[in-house]
């Protein structure tokens, strides 16, 4: 009696995963499997063919162009991190420690989400028109005499794809950290205030700590997509700059899919080891 | 929905088979027969944004009662879409180059010549290859070359007019550089102008590779840089040396941008981000359409040409295949090539488009004569006044300065590889 109890109970537990392991086997494990498996199969300039070679690797190892598009990705994760993480968690912190009344709270946060009401790239392309070489800002500048001459630089540069990119993903940073910084004990603040902890000495040892979990899931969030982004890259940079995502792209556009395979199969190894190193420095789980 | 349409014509198919196979041998008979029917087809039309347009699409509505959904895509993306899903489209509206790479890939069909109604008035470049019979052909793709196979089934590209047809030709035209001639405000004449380092900062190549390249071999050809042995079919030296000039370029800060679709063009220009590029034709017109000077600049060494043909999916037959033939009918019987020449381009068959265009709009497109009132868009937007001529005059002229042709070489793929190269730089 005890045994077939005990299987039911197995078989109701299987039966519930079986909907997530499902859609997550169908779409994601089955199209990764594809990949890795294009990744090794030969183009022609109108077709692809299956075969094991590994021309695909070779070529993307042997060249200097994968080296720097790599190198250009992880310097626009990097600061894009860095700026965003500044910024996301000053504007929690606020949200979270400075505003005492929970119904302007939740009316700010709001506030924070409203430009992604509308789709992401209407939100990066309306960029353009404002940084151009005529666009609003360099006219307001050169009407106010702080400038002479536009400054070319504001698009079709790596400001331009990092302000996009800042301006895109830094409510990814904002959401996950107020989330670890609603959930902190207020009689710790107190208690370290009581021990003669000045503010800053509260916010590095107590707050961020406690945060660390909001932190690296916001982390997570804006490094793979970052990493993964061709789009921002591609119109902020005026086509002018290359990262892994484009570099797939503009073999997807020219029917080099086994290529183009492996070039994803090189980024999702590098994202997944990035993320590793993230989770070792973190155990998200036991402090969630 | 869709499902249905298909239950429906097969039903119509068996009870009709047999009036099927007679209406397929009479071309005159075939659109009576199917007249009631052919209101139900609906063809997928996939093609780049040049010529894939709204207008077009409620124009075959009204005069032939189907329904012509459309999808504009860039040039690779199109070609790409061809080859790799041949379920997702009935029309290709794609480039002869495009052609050379996807025809072998056997999701087109080749097209009977014979039931083309219009066939002898196809322009020659899309079939002995030469626009007067004096003239020489120019390097690159020319179309006439992928334009015939040898017969229903034919793989290989056929080296005369075969009767059979990979594609049937629409538009086509004398591609240059466009420039802003309010802001460079004295005469351009070459192309090396591009390369020009006056316009550092503000000027910019289309980065579509097939197109680029020869635009840049047009360049690098009139510095005197390089001499080809045949542009359109460069060498791995001539490759690299031709990207290397650009890369050099690139790197000290020439280029504002590239561009890969027609609007981004559009938009560079008009902004003033931009005073010199790659251009297409209609992208002068929309420029020109917001009141901002912008001329197709006609250059000493001559012209980059390209055309454009519509091609039927492999897999099309029965009702669906007719409705495409009579499309492809319709399109050659001259409302579109009136519709696409107030673009700027030119018409596969000119003859059959002047009897839509006003003699003013036909002198001032075609023979390069000065307009005698309004010149206007297809969309209603002012172009030019009374006594301006088009850039680069007659269709003799700029048809006949052609260079070469865009261009899918035989190192294609060693190009592609240099052209990632060159972005990523």
């Amino acid at each position: 009696m005890g045994l077939t109890v005990s299987s039911r109970a197995n078989m109701i537990g299987w039966l519930q995963a079986a909907p997530l392991a499902l859609v997550l086997g169908g779409f994601l494990v089955v199209p990764v499997i594809m990949i890795v498996v294009v990744s090794f199969w030969g183009a022609t300039e109108w077709s692809i063919y299956p075969a094991f070679l590994f021309d695909n690797y070779e070529f993307l190892f042997t060249s200097w162009v994968t080296y720097s598009v790599f190198l250009k990705t992880f310097k626009y994760a990097f600061i894009t991190w860095v700026l965003t993480l500044c910024i996301g968690f000053t504007v929690a912190y606020f949200l979270a420690f400075h505003v005492r009344n929970l119904s302007w709270q939740i009316a700010l946060f709001l506030l924070c989400t409203i430009p992604f009401w509308t789709s992401n790239i209407i939100r990066m392309i309306s960029w353009i028109p404002f940084l151009g070489r005529n666009g609003i800002a360099n006219q307001t500048l050169i009407s106010w005499g702080v400038i002479d001459e536009p400054m070319e630089w504001l698009l079709f540069s790596d400001f331009s794809v990092i302000l996009a990119f800042v301006h895109l993903y830094t409510l990814f940073m904002v959401v996950p950290i107020f989330n670890s910084m609603m959930r902190i004990d207020r009689s710790l603040l107190e208690a370290a205030v009581d021990g003669g902890a000045s503010g800053l000495q509260t916010l590095w040892n107590v707050v961020i700590p406690l945060c660390k979990p909001g932190i690296m899931i916001g982390t997570i969030f804006v490094v793979t997509l970052v990493m993964g982004d061709f789009i921002t890259v591609r119109f902020m940079s005026g086509s002018q700059s290359a990262n892994v995502g484009r570099l797939i792209s503009n073999d997807i556009g020219l029917l080099l899919y086994p290529s183009a395979c492996a070039t994803a199969v090189v980024l999702l190894c590098t994202v997944l080891i990035v993320i590793a190193i993230f989770l070792r420095l973190v155990d998200i789980r036991k402090e969630l | 929905m869709i499902k249905q349409t298909k239950i429906s014509r097969r039903g119509l198919l068996k009870g009709a088979g047999a009036t099927a196979a007679f209406a397929g041998a009479s071309t005159l008979g075939a659109p009576m027969i199917w007249a009631q029917n052919i209101k139900n087809v609906t063809l997928r039309q996939i093609g780049t944004g040049v010529s894939n347009l709204n207008e077009i699409a409620e124009k075959v509505k009204e005069d032939l009662g189907f329904t012509l959904t459309m999808t504009a895509l860039d040039t690779d993306s199109a070609a790409q879409r061809v080859a790799t899903q041949p379920g997702s489209f009935d029309i290709a509206d794609i480039e002869y180059i495009s052609c050379k790479k996807v025809w072998p890939a056997g999701n087109l069909q080749a097209m009977d010549a014979s039931k083309l109604d219009n066939y002898d008035k196809i322009a020659q470049t899309f079939r002995s290859g030469k626009l007067t019979p004096t003239s020489t052909i120019a390097q690159g793709t020319a179309p006439h070359t992928v334009g015939f196979v040898d017969g229903p089934n034919g793989k290989t590209f056929a080296d005369n007019e075969s009767g059979w047809m990979t594609m049937v030709p629409t538009i086509y035209n004398a591609d240059t550089l466009g420039i802003r001639p309010d802001l460079i405000g004295r005469p351009i004449e070459s192309w090396t102008e591009l390369l020009n380092p006056e316009f550092k900062g503000k000027a910019s190549i289309l980065d579509i590779s097939s197109i680029g390249i020869m635009d840049m071999a047009m360049v690098c050809e009139a510095m005197g840089e390089i001499t080809y042995g045949d542009k359109g079919n460069m060498t791995k030296e001539e490759i690299d040396k031709t990207l290397a000039i650009f890369t050099e370029a690139k790197k000290n800060g020439q280029f504002r941008a590239f561009w890969k679709t027609f609007d981004e063009s559009v938009n560079l220009m008009a902004s003033g981000e931009v005073v010199i590029q790659s251009m297409w034709a209609p992208a002068i017109t929309a420029v020109k359409s917001r009141g901002i000077p912008c001329v197709y600049q006609p250059l000493k060494e001559g012209y980059r040409s390209w055309g454009g043909g519509i091609g039927i999916a492999a897999s099309l037959s029965g009702l669906e295949k007719d409705a495409a033939y009579e499309y492809i009918n319709w399109y050659l019987s001259g409302w579109t090539g009136g519709f696409l020449m107030r673009q700027g381009y030119y018409s596969a068959v000119p003859e059959t488009s002047k009897n839509f265009m006003t003699d003013n709009e036909w002198g001032y497109w075609f023979e390069g004569k000065p307009a005698t009132g309004d010149i206007t868009s297809p969309f209603g937007d002012k172009l030019a006044v009374a006594g301006e001529t088009r850039d680069g005059g007659s269709f003799y002229e700029r048809m006949g300065a052609v260079k070469c042709w865009n261009s899918v070489m035989k190192e294609n793929q060693y190009m592609v590889r240099k052209w990632n190269e060159f972005i990523a730089a």
